[in-house]
């Protein structure tokens, strides 16, 4: 009975507190812009991790696998010889097909400057000599174009690279060092890592660079998703070969770590710094409410409500103010910057990316919850010196 | 001066609300310092990079390698005084995760190249006279403990050597550290012709260059007469300024420069409305006193000026404050190795002290035209 009697107290006043809120309006207006600031910066910042590690954890799929030399650890830096394609090639996990064998790609991977666009500033963009299998190990659709030719020295684009940088139209001609490329197509990869990349025929890349007939990985898509293992094994423990076989989803994931890791760093200390910052003037803001209220509240206590419902009003009250903050906060970030295009390095191999902002429903959430919780601190203050107003003193004040 | 005990007085009428919206300014100007650091760790050094050191990579993209014997036409060309070789080297220490640069450099070269980078007089001497020597920046040596003297092995990632081991080691005969705050501190340098003799492939090759020239005004002509040697050779050249260059990769990590303004204008900007609501809340709970003021016979412009006052306090007190946090704590922030060590540039201080004034007059300065226009007899009349 009593605690019924408590909420329905705490009921009452709450409603009296909020409906007075118009009359506080300028600065609960500000508490809930510091709140909402404090979440659109937050979230908004750490969309940035989330997208690139989706976009990183979204290429390769569970059946597909990357083969490096040993002690590589990245494309760059690997090397695998005629020899070693072979025995990859050979392996009875690698799926097949009936038109072109095995379906594992040997590819080369270099390093390109071109123009970006938007700063006019050279980047590195990724030029990846391909196999025909390539196409059916990745998740790969043309969007204009046609493929390149085998032999020829024709270029298709991914999307993204295609809006990043300067002079990929399809048609256009592309002069790197002294080889002269048609670009011919233009190719989807679903918003994973090759949407950054310029693909051509590998036999064509080759002599170019000098590569003879050496190759840098491998990529393979096996029968199954089970038979990683048994792949991995059989490549690592071949006495002919020395080879790294990782899982392509686990590579670049691997790719994204330090990245994605620093920017959550940088992303929570800014939230907390702001966060505290909006604690303060969550506190001022409730202090001002109660003291623009001292004779309401010591009337209620006068007239018998206990000190636990007035805490509890004033509670709820600055938990409303940062929840809608949060909300409005977290809505700026969804609408501003949910699938926003940008693009970054990939420090593992020095080149460029594009990835999306991603902002997910558990950012959303984290932010919502992070103002409650700022609430919750910023009205605890103003509501114990709302309970322990001396009653007769708060009267007589004006 | 007279007034100050009544500047006290008003801004600890209400305590509570003082301290805490000193202590939100407070917390803006940290913000500020922190995403001044930032901003300059992402930036890479751009503003220290000279103009008068140009930078020559292979046409084609930085990985392809140029021939060693572009040094001496390099050194040859009018208005160039020195050239060096660098080549990234990109070996591991312990866990692929410890990145920083190795470089194999010709040491006296390297030297003359950098001044920036300094280090005792016998260091030097002893990393030129030791042909597996090394030195290392202050910054990587102190995040894994090493001295002089101490052996350090790293595993080649590219660069084999020629009996196909990954294991290079080297002697540490020096660290050095940056002259000016924001010199990379994180280089590995060592002996080019130790690492041409040893490694498996590509002798002869080297990554890039780099290219300190007279005057710095006659760099885009230089550059261009260095690219024109080349042109039409298997290895074709692009060159730029070390400025440039570091802009260019600098750009190609993302606009971070301009996400970190808008936050810092979205921060201010609530702190802004923070402080000049409390300004505002201050005087119109002070309406009569200030009217008592005016009739003890208060000049309107001494009214402006004593609530201005209040509200500069209270900026300045808090920003400073704030800035001094800043600069002590964010260089204990650790970053993973992706940047480096954070500092908060020098001239984001100044910045920041013109923010804190900023700030400070334009919370006040509503509130106090408002007092300064106060007449007596209206406020008075007013409960």
């Amino acid at each position: 009975m009593w605690i019924f009697s408590g909420l329905f107290q705490a009921a009452v006043v709450t409603v009296l507190n909020l409906r007075t809120l118009p009359n506080r309006l300028a600065s609960s207006g500000v508490a809930v812009v510091g709140m909402a600031g404090v979440v659109a910066v937050l979230v908004s910042i750490l969309s940035i991790a989330e997208g690139i590690k989706a976009m990183m954890a979204n290429t390769g799929s569970p059946d597909t696998a990357i083969v490096m030399r040993t002690g590589s650890d990245s494309e760059m830096t690997s090397i695998l010889l005629n020899d070693d394609i072979v025995v990859v090639k050979d392996a009875p996990e690698i799926a097949r097909a009936s038109d072109i064998g095995p379906l594992a790609s040997a590819e080369l991977f270099v390093g390109v400057d071109l123009v970006k666009a938007s700063t006019g500033t050279t980047a590195n963009a990724s030029l990846r000599g391909v196999e025909p299998a390539a196409f059916k190990i990745r998740n790969f659709k043309m969007v204009s174009g046609r493929l390149f030719g085998t032999g020829r020295n024709e270029l298709i684009v991914g999307r993204s690279a295609a809006g990043e940088y300067r002079g990929l139209a399809v048609g256009s001609e592309l002069k790197l060092g002294q080889n002269v490329w048609t670009i011919v197509g233009i190719f989807d990869a679903g918003g994973t890592v090759p949407d950054s990349e310029l693909w051509c025929d590998a036999g064509v890349l080759a002599p170019l660079y000098r590569r003879g007939n050496s190759r840098q990985t491998v990529f393979v898509r096996l029968t199954s998703p089970e038979a990683f293992t048994a792949f991995k094994d059989r490549l690592t423990a071949d006495p002919r070969v020395k080879l790294k076989v990782m899982r392509e989803q686990e590579y670049y994931a691997g790719q994204a770590e330090t990245l994605s890791k620093t920017i959550v760093v940088i992303g929570s200390i800014i939230g907390l710094l702001m966060g505290i910052g909006a604690l303060f003037v969550a506190v001022i803001t409730m202090y001002s409410a109660v003291a623009s209220r001292t004779r309401e509240i010591a009337t209620l206590r006068a007239l018998g409500f206990r000190g636990g419902p007035v805490v509890l009003s004033v509670l709820v009250e600055s938990m409303i103010l940062a929840v809608v903050g949060g909300g409005l906060g977290a809505a700026v970030a969804y609408f501003g910057f949910n699938g926003y295009e940008a693009a970054t390095m990939n420090w593992s191999n020095m080149s460029s990316i594009a990835f999306a902002f991603r902002v997910t429903p558990a950012l959303l959430l984290l932010g919502v919850g992070w103002a409650l919780v700022l609430g919750l601190f910023g009205g605890l203050f103003p509501a114990i010196r709302a309970m322990r107003l001396p009653i007769v003193t708060a009267l007589r004040e004006l | 001066m007279k007034y100050l005990p009544l500047l006290w007085r008003t801004l600890f009428r209400r305590k509570v609300r003082t301290i805490f919206t000193l202590l939100a300014v407070l917390v803006a100007f940290t913000l500020f310092g922190f995403l001044a650091a930032i901003g300059a760790a992402f930036s890479m050094g751009v503003e220290l990079a000279g103009n008068e050191r140009l930078v020559m990579i292979h046409k084609v993209s930085l990985i392809q390698l140029l021939p060693e014997s572009y040094l001496e036409r390099i050194r040859a060309t009018p208005g160039v005084v020195d050239a060096c070789s660098h080549t990234f080297f990109g070996g591991i220490y312990q866990d692929p995760k410890n990145f920083f640069m190795q470089i194999p450099v010709d040491p006296e070269c390297m030297l003359r190249m950098y001044p920036e980078f300094a280090m005792p007089e016998e260091q030097k001497k002893a990393w030129i006279a030791d042909r597996q020597g090394a030195i290392v920046g202050r910054q990587t040596a102190a995040k894994f403990g090493w001295k002089v003297g101490d052996r350090i092995p790293l595993q080649a990632t590219i660069w084999r050597k020629q009996d196909n081991s990954q294991n290079w080691e080297f002697n540490l005969d020096g660290i050095y550290s940056g002259t000016e705050q924001g010199t990379d501190e994180t280089q590995f340098f060592f002996h080019y012709k130790y690492f041409d003799e040893s490694r498996q492939f590509a002798q002869g090759n080297v990554g890039w260059y780099v290219v300190r020239i007279a005057n710095a005004s006659q760099a885009p002509q230089i550059a261009a007469a260095l690219d024109e040697q080349f042109a039409n050779s298997p290895a074709e050249t692009k060159t730029t300024t070390e400025k440039a260059f570091v802009q260019a990769f600098a750009n190609q990590v993302g606009n971070i420069a301009l996400i970190v303004r808008s936050i810092i204008a979205m921060a201010f900007f609530i702190i802004l409305l923070v402080t000049a609501n409390t300004m505002a809340e201050s005087v119109r709970e002070r309406t009569s006193e200030l009217a008592v003021l005016k009739t003890l016979g208060f000049s309107d412009g001494l009214v402006l000026l004593l609530v201005l006052a209040e509200s500069c306090t209270i900026a300045g007190v808090g920003g400073l404050l704030g800035l001094g946090l800043a600069a002590f704590v964010v260089p204990g922030i650790p970053t993973g190795n992706l940047l480096q060590d954070l500092y908060v540039p020098k001239g984001s201080f100044g910045v920041g002290v013109a923010l804190v004034v900023g700030l400070g007059v334009v919370s006040g300065i509503f509130p106090a035209l408002r007092a300064m226009r106060l007449r007596i007899v209206d406020a008075l009349r007013r409960v």
